[in-house]
């Protein structure tokens, strides 16, 4: 073990340098758990702890984010026409998803670790890993040409007002990366709807823009293509298409229903996710595997999950009967592949400390996302989707669903003969 | 997925028809002939079960059925619990021979008793001999209750502690035991009698008291009286090999705590099968019996009571460990003090594990002589989830029936949270864990991680049968909100009960301390 030793003699010191110490203590505790023991209490404890559950759900996400990279690239190339196979030209498709998901991941984590950072030393606590979901998640729900600095505003806000603000870790009311997204939302709407932000790399999706490519793009990867004698980025070829619109799914629902989307994209192509819109939300085969992945390691709970799965499928089935537009008639079973259900059922609702504390609070909580969901999709004009403002809504109700749930326990208990 | 696939471009291409309203019709045809059937199976198999003698429940079986989500049955006889964890740990014992091992010294404890004032009055000094049944200190707000010498001997240390606090008393034990002679009350005698037996024999601080798990003050009257006649703590010892024997005098313990109370003795028995039972359980009379199926802790006696009983605001119920009732039985038929403590030796350092025939607050060096491995290891009195930590050259707690001896964990794990280096027990999805029911792990004190704020939900209920939301319960013990506190149910509470909880906490929050405060303060507060 002669790296524990090294680790140990190099421990700053914590009066003199509180933040070098925070830091110091994260990495040390995740290299090596440590060596305290069972004091008072139980005297064995389980295997599991806060490091081991936040990283469960970051595996959950991989196969998300190798998709998500991958279908960048893809998008990219589809607006211009070109290697619309989606297998072909793997290389340009991974490399230009790659220079745009990598910048995002790291300077969201940079921002939001270093705000925990700071916390953590202020309060003289050690790191609480909540981050390590919130950064892995706040990427993939990102359109993929988000200006960096609107990103870091973004986690800054929602690390600041949204956590620290409540005590960290455990404490906020409201789930971290849907308040970096709804802070984007408000403050920069351009940026996150309309048709334009799901494909990367153009300024405009009017026919005949050109890609823009930076250094990355043709200095870095452009050598290395040419020296394979593979095809290379070139900005002059690639240009949008005419009649391309880059509108998702959605979008073309809520204009002429499922017809309008036939038109466009056929359901193999949204279930398996080759069609423009947040990085993360369009493979549902891979976002039902992380979903089971977390039933199964009981992570998250499918409590929730299958709440909301009931409450888009009543609201759809109203809606269905009701019938008063295109977006109504859609049949209520392709709700749940359209959009980012999937993903907001899997990853966003089941945060443990935003949502509904009590087992049956879970059913609610979980029927009443779905339901305002859905809502919120077909009847707003402004935006079809909804999950990031029904779980930020539902957020907010979960603390007075668990009150009546343990109210009416205690009415239980107290009426007892 | 293929599948699914298909089905979604065999059907798509075009708005629904409102044919929904059919769908949902025959939807709901569908369940109604599906429950039916349920039903007429559930009412076969309960038919059946009851012409071989097996007690079934009365309810439906759809509240059957709502019940496997909830966790809760409420039954007359049987008590399934759907709820609970079985920690499975190397070293438990093995041969059902019980080994006499008369230890030469013995210590009382003062503070293992909760609630006694820090520095209780000792009536015996050092060098004086006393006969099982003498008093040896008191508290010194309740002088009438005496605690009694289990032993004969000679006293020779009385240790004090923090504050001049009383830590231990110790007696060398005779090798010949000397009893004091009582004259047993008969079987007409009246309550006032019978209390006065068991205070001045010391009998009296073998019952324990609920909520608060404390003695009984004088006037209690306690509204049942709940025995659990098995443990289901990892590697707890078997009560049918400790009843074997002693039938009549468990009996006779029954017959006397019934003439106690104005409502019930309640047994609880072990519905799982585990092995035969004793029929000293089985055909006990002057009581009623439940059997209880489930993992741990179906066998406390906390959560039993929340299943027959349970304590409403003001109530008191009162305990008894199986031992004691044994032991209460001797006393009323033979008129002297005679405890014997059958105590398993357990724990995967323990090199043969065992059972022995001791005295109650027996030496823990003396027992474990020769039979534990060498290296840094931790000496449980009682079992690893709510026992309580003693020095190898300390002693048993008066009422402990376990001796559990592990590792200490103070090592450090490279990625240990990520990739364990050892399997361990956990009751988490991450482990693969539930691929291996019967896997035994070899166990040691080290927390694997640590302390944070409560972030995960659902996660302590799913290891505690009762009709209880603990994790709003710990909060409110954090506020000191008492009404909330008394609501949510900390009266049918005991640290036994939460340390299951405590074991799968994420957070490695420390629950049963978390408790301890909360039933303080209510006591305080009453």
């Amino acid at each position: 073990m002669g790296l524990l030793q090294f680790l140990q003699r190099i421990e700053p010191d914590k009066k003199k340098s509180p933040l070098l110490h925070t830091a110091y203590d994260a990495f040390f505790t995740f290299a090596f758990t440590p060596n305290t023991v069972t004091k008072g209490g139980v005297h064995i404890r389980d295997g599991m702890d806060l490091k081991r559950l936040m990283v469960y759900v970051v595996l959950a996400l991989q196969l998300c984010y190798l998709f998500g990279s991958y279908n960048i690239g893809h998008q990219h190339f589809v607006a211009a026409g070109q290697h619309l196979g989606f297998l072909d030209a793997f290389h340009l498709k991974l490399a230009h998803g790659l220079i745009k998901m990598l910048p995002m991941f790291i300077v969201t984590h940079v921002v939001g670790l270093g705000i925990e950072f700071l916390f953590a030393a202020k309060k003289g606590h050690a790191v609480e890993e909540g981050f390590l979901v919130s950064g892995a998640l706040i990427p993939l729900i990102m359109p993929p040409d988000l200006p960096m600095w609107i990103l870091a505003l973004s986690v800054t806000f929602a690390v600041i007002l949204g956590k620290e603000a409540f005590g960290g870790t455990g404490m906020n009311i409201w789930n971290i990366a849907l308040l970096a997204r709804v802070f984007v939302f408000f403050a920069y709407p351009t940026e996150i709807s309309g048709d334009t932000c799901w494909v990367s790399g153009y300024d405009s999706l009017a026919a005949g823009s050109a890609a823009e490519y930076g250094w990355w793009h043709t200095g870095f990867f452009n050598s290395i293509f040419g020296s394979l004698g593979w095809p290379q980025f070139d900005a002059a070829r690639t240009v949008v298409v005419d009649g391309f619109s880059g509108a998702t799914p959605l979008a073309l629902a809520y204009q002429g229903g499922m017809e309008a989307v036939n038109q466009h994209y056929s359901i193999g192509q949204i279930f398996w996710g080759a069609i423009p819109g947040s990085i993360g939300e369009t493979n549902k085969p891979f976002i039902i595997l992380g979903a089971l992945f977390l039933i199964f390691t009981r992570v998250a709970s499918w409590r929730i999950m299958a709440g909301m799965v009931l409450g888009v499928g009543v609201t759809g089935l109203l809606f269905n009967a009701w019938g008063f537009n295109a977006f109504m008639m859609v049949p209520w079973y392709y709700h749940y592949i359209l959009g980012s259900f999937l993903f907001a059922m899997a990853f966003m609702a089941t945060d443990p400390v935003t949502a509904s504390g009590t087992n049956k609070g879970k059913w609610i909580y979980g029927f009443f996302i779905g339901m305002v969901g859905l809502i919120v999709r077909v009847l707003n004009p402004a935006y079809p989707e909804g999950w990031m403002l029904a779980i930020l809504f539902m957020n907010s109700f979960a603390p007075l669903i668990d009150y009546f749930i343990v109210q009416s326990n205690i009415k239980k208990r107290t009426s007892r003969v | 997925m293929a599948f699914m696939l298909n089905s979604f471009l065999v059907f798509g291409q075009g708005t629904i028809t409102p044919s929904w309203a059919m769908y949902s019709i025959l939807g709901v045809l569908i369940l109604a002939g599906l429950s039916a059937l349920v039903g007429l199976t559930a009412n076969l198999i309960d038919m059946e079960a009851s012409k071989h003698g097996v007690q079934v429940s009365e309810e439906g079986w759809f509240t059957k059925f709502l019940n496997q989500f909830t966790g809760e049955t409420k039954s007359s006889k049987l008590h399934k619990l759907n709820r609970g964890f079985d920690i499975l740990i190397n070293g438990e014992v093995k041969s059902g021979q019980i080994i006499s091992k008369p230890v030469s010294r013995v210590a009382l404890k003062p503070y293992s008793f909760i609630g006694l004032s820090p520095i209780p009055k000792v009536v015996v000094e050092v060098g004086q001999t006393v006969k099982a049944g003498d008093e040896v200190y008191h508290d010194k707000k309740h002088p009438e209750i005496k605690f009694t010498s289990p032993v004969s001997g000679e006293v020779i240390e009385i240790n004090r502690g923090d504050k001049r606090a009383i830590a231990d008393i110790i007696i060398l034990a005779d090798k010949d035991q000397q009893y004091k002679k009582f004259n047993a009350p008969g079987k007409d005698a009246d309550r006032a009698a019978l209390v006065n037996f068991l205070v001045d024999t010391g009998a009296w601080t073998w019952i324990n008291e609920r909520p608060f798990d404390v003695v009984p003050q004088l006037s209690s009257q306690p509204k049942n009286i709940f025995i659990s006649t098995f443990d289901t703590a990892p590697m707890a010892p078997d009560n049918n090999l400790i009843v074997a024997g002693n039938e009549q005098a468990f009996q006779d313990g029954i017959d006397v705590l019934a003439r106690l109370t104005e409502g019930k003795v309640y047994l609880g028995l072990d519905g799982s099968n585990r092995g035969q039972l004793s029929s000293a359980f089985t055909k006990a009379k002057n009581a009623d019996l439940h059997y209880f199926e489930g993992k741990h802790p179906a066998g406390n006696v906390g959560v039993q009571i929340h299943h027959i009983a349970p304590i409403r605001s003001g109530e008191k119920v009162w305990t008894m460990r199986v031992q004691d009732v044994i032991a209460l039985g001797k006393l009323f038929a033979t008129g002297e003090v005679r405890r014997t403590a059958i105590v398993a030796i357990t724990g995967n350092e323990v090199i043969e594990p065992q059972y022995v025939s001791t005295f109650p607050g027996a030496s823990v060096a003396e027992l474990t002589q020769g039979n534990v491995t060498d290296g840094k290891l931790r000496y449980i009195s009682g079992d690893v989830l709510s026992g309580k930590q003693v020095f190898a050259t300390g002693f048993m707690n008066e009422k402990d029936d376990q001796l559990t001896v592990i590792e200490e964990g103070d090592f450090y794990e490279m990625f240990g949270w990520l990739m364990p280096l050892s399997p361990r027990p956990s009751a988490s999805g991450t482990y693969p864990n539930g691929l291996f029911p019967n896997m035994k792990f070899d166990v040691n004190t080290n927390t694997h991680g640590e302390k944070r704020a409560f972030v995960v939900t659902g996660q302590y209920e799913e290891v505690l049968p009762m009709d209880i939301y603990p994790q709003h319960l710990f909060k409110s013990i954090l506020t000191k909100d008492v009404e909330m506190m008394e609501g949510l149910g900390i009266n049918e509470l005991s640290e036994e009960d939460v340390a299951l909880c405590e074991f799968v906490c994420t957070s490695k929050q420390p629950l049963q301390q978390l408790l301890r405060e909360g039933l303080d303060y209510m006591r305080t507060e009453a």
